[in-house]
């Protein structure tokens, strides 16, 4: 790299600040937010100074609303519940099913595995409501409408192509040779999965699983086409929220906090993994 | 893998022939993926009938009648023009931007890999939390967004519940939900390219736009491609940031392919024209994403090379 005039180097910094502002601002605004009252939030002008209340939080956490008309009930620690729940379990659904398809994609090329692996990926890029309006029939028929095996099911949509794609990359990595030896030893196949592959794997496994767990979070319209209100996640939830009466801002914007903090917990975490996942194994972070 | 073909089996309670052992293993996904296949097929089935939830009894084939009809319907005409220049809109200036931040972050340093993890952020946001929150800040009478405009002479801007400018702000929250996916992918792109045509152009004293124009852009080519297809492949079908934050409205400004086909479906209840939007959705997705599956399989085989 040659190095840079004075003036390069105050627009360079001029342009990553505005950059910096445009993206962390409206984090930064509606974290305020989520501590402040009505009163503070109304204010004009605007201000950042202001005394925190953790009145939003609580009214979120313990379920009920004090207002002038008497007290309401808010559903959100159930949709948050229903987020933590759906996510674990679509992801834990996922892993059995994708790790070992991973392991035959990547191990054997049998007739039709790219078929498979294809029509797998392409379900990444189908417009979800292709297969969700349909479903909503075929739910109703199997007993499945608002159920969450019903939404596990769907969320596979999701969560098993970026597994199955990510962990074959991961699963081709590993030399066949290693495999290869071990079985000289005379071990099974099962015990060369075991003791060998899926070790060697193990940290692309993890990163998999964590991006599917954030895809499967952060999904709307799964839960908006087939859950009922006592079956959604947050993201559905909090946009029910905005609409229903006697709330207060704040606590609109605290439960967006609430909603986001674990995947932006988990992302930062996981952040070495995020380009690998993000484009399917097709780039290296 | 020859080795592993010829490989005697070994001794193990276990006895699945080695044949049938890839085909156990992905069995399970396998029916995941038929389970998901049905649907599908049977959207193909209701976008060729006439059929309407609150009359079930009238629900009868009409063969190409639905997509017939769209070519002198001007809601479907509204739909494909929405959904495009949403589409076309986001992904440029995506591109423009994220390719921009970038090029500012491509040199390796403790801010400049800060600032990059921070900008993920955005994009780990839910995206119908992420229209919340940017309704939030654009509410007309708290918004800090609506009190900046008033500050620069745009008394009561109305951001998306205008139909002037409801286009505008929802292609404003996807720039900013979607702009530090291509920013990272191009990043990673960047910082991947072979360091030796830089430093012959910088000894050769090459001017730095001939140094971009004829090496950085030409070599960072399949790295755009592979963002633009894949954000151009979302957002073609956005639903979630305009549906949490207009519903499609004010009137029918953003009725885009999915807003429209959930809104036939669940308000107006007809099922056939939704299946059809659909299905017409899904062939444009469908021929993009086999061009962007060609452009990343090739970069994936770069990748995996490289490990």
């Amino acid at each position: 790299m040659e190095t840079m005039s004075p003036l390069e180097r105050i627009l360079r910094g001029l342009a990553l600040t505005l950059v910096v502002v445009f993206f962390m601002f409206p984090i930064f605004w509606i974290f305020l937010m989520s501590f402040q009252t009505n009163e503070t939030i109304l204010a004009i002008p605007p201000s950042i100074v202001f005394s925190p209340t953790l009145s939003n939080y609580a009214a979120l956490i313990t379920g009920k609303l004090q207002t002038a008309a008497g007290t309401l009930d808010i559903a959100f620690m159930s949709n948050l519940g229903n987020s933590i729940f759906l996510s674990v379990a679509s992801v834990a659904v996922s892993l059995v099913l994708g790790v070992p398809a991973a392991y035959a994609f990547a191990r054997h090329k049998f007739k039709g595995s790219e078929d498979i692996a294809f029509t797998l990926l392409s379900f990444r890029f189908a417009p979800p409501l292709l297969v969700l309006l349909p479903l909503t029939q075929y739910f109703q028929w199997l007993g499945l409408s608002n159920t969450y095996v019903g939404l596990i099911w769907v969320y596979q949509l999701i969560c098993l192509p970026l597994i199955l794609w990510i962990v074959r990359g991961y699963f081709e990595d590993i030399s066949a040779d290693v495999e290869y030896a071990y079985r000289i030893a005379g071990h099974s196949w099962l015990a060369t999965f075991r003791k060998i592959a899926l070790p060697l794997a193990g940290p692309g496994i993890a990163a998999a699983g964590l991006l599917a767990f954030i895809f499967a979070w952060n999904n709307f319209v799964f839960a908006l086409v087939l859950a009922s209100a006592d079956k959604q996640p947050v993201t559905v939830g909090a946009l029910a929220f905005v609409t229903s009466s006697g709330i207060q801002y704040g606590q609109i914007a605290a439960a967006i906090v609430l909603s986001v903090t674990p995947t932006l917990a988990l992302a930062l975490y996981a952040q070495r993994y995020l380009v690998e996942g993000l484009s399917l194994g097709a780039v290296k972070g | 893998m020859a080795s592993t073909e010829t490989l005697k089996r070994p001794a193990s309670g276990f006895r699945i022939s080695r044949k049938m052992l890839p085909y156990v293993l992905s069995l399970p996904a396998l029916l995941v993926c038929i389970g998901i296949l049905i649907p599908f097929f049977t959207a193909v089935v209701y976008s060729f009938q006439r059929y309407r939830l609150s009359q079930p009894w009238a629900r009868q084939f009409n063969w190409g009648e639905n997509y017939i009809n769209f070519f002198t319907d001007p809601a479907f005409w509204n739909t494909l023009k929405v959904s495009l220049l949403y589409a076309g809109l986001t992904v440029t200036l995506e591109l423009l931007l994220g390719l921009g931040i970038a090029l500012l972050l491509q040199r390796r340093s403790t801010v400049n890999n800060f600032i990059s993890i921070m900008l993920l952020l955005p994009l780990m946001i839910a995206p119908a939390l992420a229209a919340l929150m940017w309704k939030l800040m654009t509410n007309p009478s708290f918004g800090i967004l609506s009190y900046l405009a008033s500050l620069i002479g745009l008394h009561d801007f109305r951001w998306a519940s205008s139909p002037d400018t409801a286009l505008l702000t929802v292609v404003l929250v996807d720039i900013w939900v979607y702009t530090p996916f291509i920013m990272i992918l191009l990043l990673a792109g960047l910082r991947s390219l072979p360091t030796q045509p830089f430093e012959a152009a910088a000894l050769d004293g090459v001017p730095r736009s001939f140094v971009f124009f004829r090496i950085t852009l030409p070599m960072l080519t399949p790295y755009i491609l592979t963002a633009t297809l894949f954000r151009l492949l979302d957002s073609i079908q956005q639903f979630d940031i305009i549906y949490a934050m207009t519903q499609g409205g004010p009137g029918n400004t953003l009725t885009v392919f999915q807003v429209e086909a959930y809104l036939n479906f669940f308000q107006s209840t007809n099922v056939g024209r939704s299946a059809a939007l659909l299905i017409i959705l899904w062939a444009i997705t469908y021929t993009l994403s086999n061009v962007f599956i060609k452009n990343w399989l090739r970069l994936r085989e770069r990748a995996r090379g490289e490990a």
